[in-house]
């Protein structure tokens, strides 16, 4: 397993053909208290880039692309009912969406946990 | 990700006095109406669900000198301002406040404010964004004799929420024997402030107008009472919306009129009778019978997801009016909105849609406030 950070403050965490994908804690930060979150429906197909979620906090819309290309397998039902795990939890139960992966080219470019800390330092 | 709101500025933002002391606190500073302002903390009471349960439940602190203080003063300047405003001015007497709106001819609103008569003069505070405007508006009609005086080296303070009135009489003794929407002249230590009961948020509490030199000894000692934490633009928007308080700019325009909007009480009985005043044949037409075709409602949504400003109103396939403000509300655990309406569809309990992302999102007509007033009222 591997996890991948995207300059969207975007994760996506590899395992085999699988991708899980949330915001990072650096993202709910920017956000503040989320109230709504929008995942999308098993089946739906991704190209790179897509709209694929809406996140609400208090203060605005915000859309989650896709950041690699894939179909959904799931979306965090939990976050219906419990939108704040985003708040409290970015980087495990408040993820967003499970993808099969379409092209794992699009891994590339991609930055680890540390390329991805210092690019927020840098901010 | 991506905001799809973001905030467009011309000039690069100005700083407000307090800015140093609002970065120590641990603020998000955002470009807005001409200045960096706070728009949340962050730390361990920072957010704005956290800021805005606080004001509810305690005393937050806002700075809102982004906001114009302004004074008219000379012979007959109650009588100069009744040119601009539909409001009585000539009988406001010495402390007393009364919210009023600049109109133009045709009756749109330039903004609105709150004059309060000071002794001295008549102090205006007017929205951030307009003022500039304002102040040209006011010296064009104004007589050449009229004094307009811009007090820009004051800073202006709002501590609100139910403990305000106990924390302040503390550092400013005397100051809980004013009443909702009265004022006077009072003293932080060595230094004369002018404090109002007053704000924006539908709690108790007060405006302070204090010298820029003097706002961050003032800032200190108010959070230096455990009852009272700083609180940025978004959770003053968040109050404010449940307040049901319309904010310049996106509920009220130079497109809107004061009936339609819901501010006919600015418009005094007795003024509306003598005329006089910028936009007085226009308001008169929209106070007949069937007069407006949309008025301003509050509208409670289903679900979680907010409706934003811009966002439509429908009922059925019809179009029937525009989200002017929009949000979460922290104090109801659901999303409120205010927006126009037109007339047929404005009575309480009238079931809309608002489209959201192409869905719709079913909506009920409210009652404003959405969240009672708490005002302290003169014998209450």
């Amino acid at each position: 397993m591997a996890r991948y950070f995207t300059e969207e403050h975007e994760w996506i965490e590899v395992d085999g053909d699988t991708a899980i994908i949330g915001i990072t804690d650096y993202a709910q930060e920017q956000l503040g208290d989320v109230v709504f979150v929008e995942v999308p429906q098993t089946g739906t197909e991704f190209t790179k880039g897509a709209e694929a979620a809406v996140v609400e906090s208090v203060k605005a819309a915000s859309d989650v692309y896709a950041p690699i290309a894939g179909t959904v397998i799931e979306g965090n039902a939990a976050l219906e009912g419990e939108p704040e795990l985003v708040n409290t939890a970015p980087e495990a139960e408040g993820w967003f969406f499970k993808l099969t992966m379409s092209d794992k080219d699009d891994l590339e470019g991609l930055m680890d946990a540390k390329a991805y800390k210092a690019f927020c330092d840098s901010l | 990700m991506s905001d799809t709101e973001t905030d467009f500025e011309e000039q690069p933002p100005e700083a407000l006095p307090l800015d140093a002391w609002h970065r120590e606190h641990g603020a998000r500073m955002v470009p807005f109406a001409g200045y960096e302002m706070p728009i949340q903390y962050t730390g361990e009471h920072g957010g704005i669900v956290a800021e805005h349960n606080w004001t509810r439940q305690s005393a937050s602190l806002f700075d809102v000198s982004h906001m114009g203080q302004l004074s008219v003063s000379g012979e007959g300047a109650a009588n100069q301002l009744e040119k601009l405003l539909p409001s009585g001015i000539a009988n406001l007497a010495e402390g007393k406040m009364r919210y009023s709106l600049l109109l133009t001819e045709a009756g749109g609103i330039i903004d609105d404010l709150i004059v309060t008569n000071t002794g001295a003069h008549l102090a205006l505070v007017v929205n951030g964004a307009c003022k500039w405007d304002d102040i040209a508006h006011l010296r064009e009609h104004l007589d050449d004799d009229i004094t307009l005086t811009h007090f820009d080296d004051f800073a202006l303070l709002a501590l609100q929420g139910p403990k305000a009135v106990d924390v302040l009489e503390g550092i400013v003794p005397g100051v809980s024997e004013l009443s909702f929407m009265t004022a006077g002249l009072f003293k932080f230590g060595e230094q004369h402030i002018w404090v109002s009961r007053a704000g924006y948020t539908g709690e108790d509490g007060f405006e302070i107008s204090v010298h820029s030199n003097y706002v961050r000894a003032l800032a200190d000692a108010l959070v230096a009472d455990e009852r009272v934490h700083p609180a940025g633009l978004g959770a003053r928007d968040s109050l404010r919306l449940e307040a049901g308080l319309p904010l310049y700019g996106h509920d009220l325009s130079e497109n809107t009129d004061p009936v339609s909007a819901g501010l006919g009480f600015a418009l005094s009985k007795a003024r509306r009778e003598a005329g006089g005043y910028f936009g007085h044949a226009a308001c008169l037409v929209r106070l007949e019978d069937g007069g407006c075709a949309q008025h301003r409602v509050g509208l409670t949504l289903e679900g979680r997801q907010p409706g934003r400003e811009g966002a439509q109103i429908f009922s059925g396939d019809a179009l029937v009016g525009i989200v002017t403000s929009g949000g979460f509300s922290p104090t109801l655990g659901h999303p409120i909105a205010m927006g126009f309406v037109e007339t047929e569809f404005t009575a309480e309990g009238t079931k809309l849609d608002i489209e959201v992302r192409g869905k719709r999102l079913p909506a009920t007509v409210t009652a404003l406030p959405f969240v009672p007033h708490r005002y302290h009222r003169k014998g209450a």
